[in-house]
């Protein structure tokens, strides 16, 4: 090939060369049910056992960076709702951080408090995705039927604040698009009072499975050490044992004056990043329920003329408004220039956002530092020595979801 | 407030360590939107990660992101930008060095392994060539695809289209043919009224005529 990629192993090599000692290939994906997606991975084994991985990804590439620096800052947000697609407004946050830092833009009160609840709905999302179907990877099938069900309730929730079950588009540069209803925000509260109990049914059907167990524990442990030189963050590194959170070392809206507990693993194995994972569902509740506490009337996007859309009243009566208007939906906002890094504690890890701006209305460049990116890179040596059974057990721990891999 | 400013004396105090160690590899530093920019060197990148992930001051043990950016009115036309993060003193710091089209870098994998995929994705999708990098090969773009998408140069729409052949029962590769050329508009009027006199402009710095408001 000409890019040097000369290295292709196809399986028709094994078979006929089976008379030699090379060690059997097998391709894993990209239609395998336990892939998470479209992932391929070259495996090499010795009998069952995996002496070396070679995961393909970008099957799912979109170009999403490339085509972020054709959009303007507005219409780039929804491309962030795609990547990682079970907790799409975690990225969107992201983005509007850093649009928001190069602007030196005030958030209001209101939209913070909603940000963190509507991020905090998003990591349960993904930390239910993630738990049941690591479960359906070892065999377990009711687990995932159990967890889709509150998932649906949630996308309601993101439906009626948005419009869109999934693909938000909610987090705007200087705010939230739209304010949230109360009778939205009772509905939240409530359901808040009833998740405990199917968590808890959850966690009866898996935590102390025999089989569960048996497949999970000891296996794929990453060391501390190993955590930081491979660029873990979020539950990889925290199921090492290292108190390392965002929202608390770096906090980020109204996180640092919310309670909150960050669960460490000890072993740094698939089955105590599981543990994590249902604990920081946990903690993300009492996080929802303080955000519905200190929710206050208030607006919930800055009023910067140049920057964010004037208010709808506004527009019958005033020209200028209407102007600002239509400026800022067809050529949108001009960010000034600069370069900035920002990041959030998304489900999955660091969630980070490079932007670089030419004081135009498009970025110059965006660069997405996906979590699952940094993960998925670590399979080889994760996997070295393991069963071949087990490598869908370290996909699943992994957490990895292609639309922010292959970007 | 306080936490600000103390982060704040913290970069600049991190700053003055860095230009004072770095010496004749240090281009440039810079503290911009509380952020510490540091530029190098591409022949001193090496030693300069090496310092920054050692140095008991630094400890910058995890590489964050690596990044390419294109320039193309440069003469060394490419940005690397490595983020590192120190978990001991909460603190990120952004390594930038310039690398030219036929250039090379060396790569940063013996000090941080996860540059691996990041550095083999600068190379797929700019082009950039990591010197003694263990597995140089295509990450993200199509098996057998040509050409570096994220530069500039290179057109929106890219220069192939697939779809499924019945005939032949396979993917055909075909050059790109758009029913519509894509639309780029150009937005950069001026957002603030033009720079320009007009007659009649003089009017309105008049005394006798005000504008309303």
């Amino acid at each position: 090939m000409a890019d040097g990629s000369t290295r292709t192993i196809t399986v028709e090599d094994s078979f006929s060369d089976a008379s030699s000692d090379r060690p059997f290939t097998i391709n894993f994906g990209p239609q395998h049910p336990a892939a998470h997606g479209v992932l391929r991975l070259v495996l090499e084994l010795d009998g069952e056992v995996v002496e070396r991985v070679d995961p393909h990804i970008g099957l799912l590439h979109r170009g999403t960076e490339k085509l972020i620096e054709q959009k303007t800052y507005l219409q780039s947000i929804p491309y962030f709702d795609r990547l990682d697609y079970v907790a799409p407004m975690n990225q969107e946050h992201a983005f509007c951080l850093a649009a928001e830092k190069l602007l030196g833009l005030e958030v209001p009160r209101r939209a913070q408090v909603l940000r963190t609840l509507w991020c905090e709905i998003g990591r349960i999302l993904s930390h239910l995705l993630n738990v049941t179907t690591q479960a359906m990877d070892v065999g377990a099938l009711t687990p995932p039927l159990w967890g889709f069900e509150e998932r649906e309730k949630l996308m309601t929730f993101y439906e009626r604040a948005s419009g869109a079950r999934l693909h938000a588009a909610y987090f705007r540069v200087g705010g939230v698009h739209q304010d949230c209803p109360q009778d939205l925000i009772d509905d939240i509260r409530e359901w808040c009072g009833t998740f405990p109990a199917v968590l808890d049914d959850i966690e009866g059907l898996i935590t102390d499975n025999r089989i569960f167990k048996q497949r999970n524990a000891d296996i794929g442990v990453v060391t501390k050490e190993e955590a930081f030189a491979w660029g873990f963050s979020g539950v990889m590194l925290r199921g090492s044992g290292v108190p390392w959170d965002l929202r608390k070392s770096q906090p980020y809206e109204i996180y640092d004056e919310l309670e909150f507990d960050i669960p460490l693993g000890k072993n740094g194995d698939c089955y105590d990043r599981y543990l994590c994972r249902i604990e920081e569902m946990k903690e993300s509740l009492k996080i929802i329920l303080q955000c519905i506490d200190r929710l206050e009337p208030g607006p919930v996007m800055a009023r910067d003329a140049k920057v964010t859309p004037p208010l709808r009243a506004e527009m019958k009566h005033s020209m200028e408004a209407l102007i600002h208007h239509f400026k800022l939906y067809t050529e949108g906002p001009r960010i000034p220039s600069g370069e900035v890094y920002t990041c959030v504690e998304a489900p999955k890890g660091e969630f980070g956002v490079y932007l670089v701006s030419d004081g135009t209305n498009r970025p110059y460049r965006c660069k997405i530092r996906a979590p699952g990116y940094a993960h998925l890179q670590a399979m080889d040596w994760m996997c070295k020595g393991h069963m071949l059974a087990d490598v869908s057990a370290i996909i699943g721990t992994l957490d990895v979801v292609f639309g922010e891999i292959d970007r | 407030m306080s936490l600000t400013t103390a982060l704040a004396n913290d970069l600049a105090e991190l700053k003055d360590h860095v230009e004072a160690t770095l010496g004749d590899a240090l281009v440039h530093a810079q503290i911009a939107y509380d952020e510490l920019t540091v530029t190098v060197d591409r022949s001193k990148i090496i030693e300069t990660l090496r310092f920054l992930r050692d140095d008991p001051l630094c400890r910058f043990i995890q590489l964050v992101d690596l990044a390419g950016v294109d320039y193309p009115g440069r003469a060394q036309r490419f940005d690397v930008v490595y983020h590192l993060l120190s978990l001991q003193d909460n603190a990120r710091i952004r390594v930038k060095c310039a690398v030219g089209e036929e250039d090379t870098i060396p790569t940063a994998t013996p000090v941080y392994p996860c540059a691996d995929w990041y550095e083999r994705e600068a190379f797929d999708l700019y082009g950039i060539v990591f010197e003694d990098h263990p597995d140089m090969r295509r990450l993200l773009t199509d098996y057998g695809f040509e050409g570096h998408p994220l530069r500039k140069d290179f057109p929106l729409t890219g220069f192939t289209e697939v779809r499924w052949d019945d005939e032949q029962s396979r993917v055909v590769y075909e050059p790109v043919q758009l029913t519509q050329e894509y639309r780029n508009f150009d937005y950069l009027s001026p957002w603030e009224g033009p720079l320009y006199v007009l007659p009649g402009d003089e009017k309105g710095t008049d005394d006798v005529a005000k504008p309303r408001k």
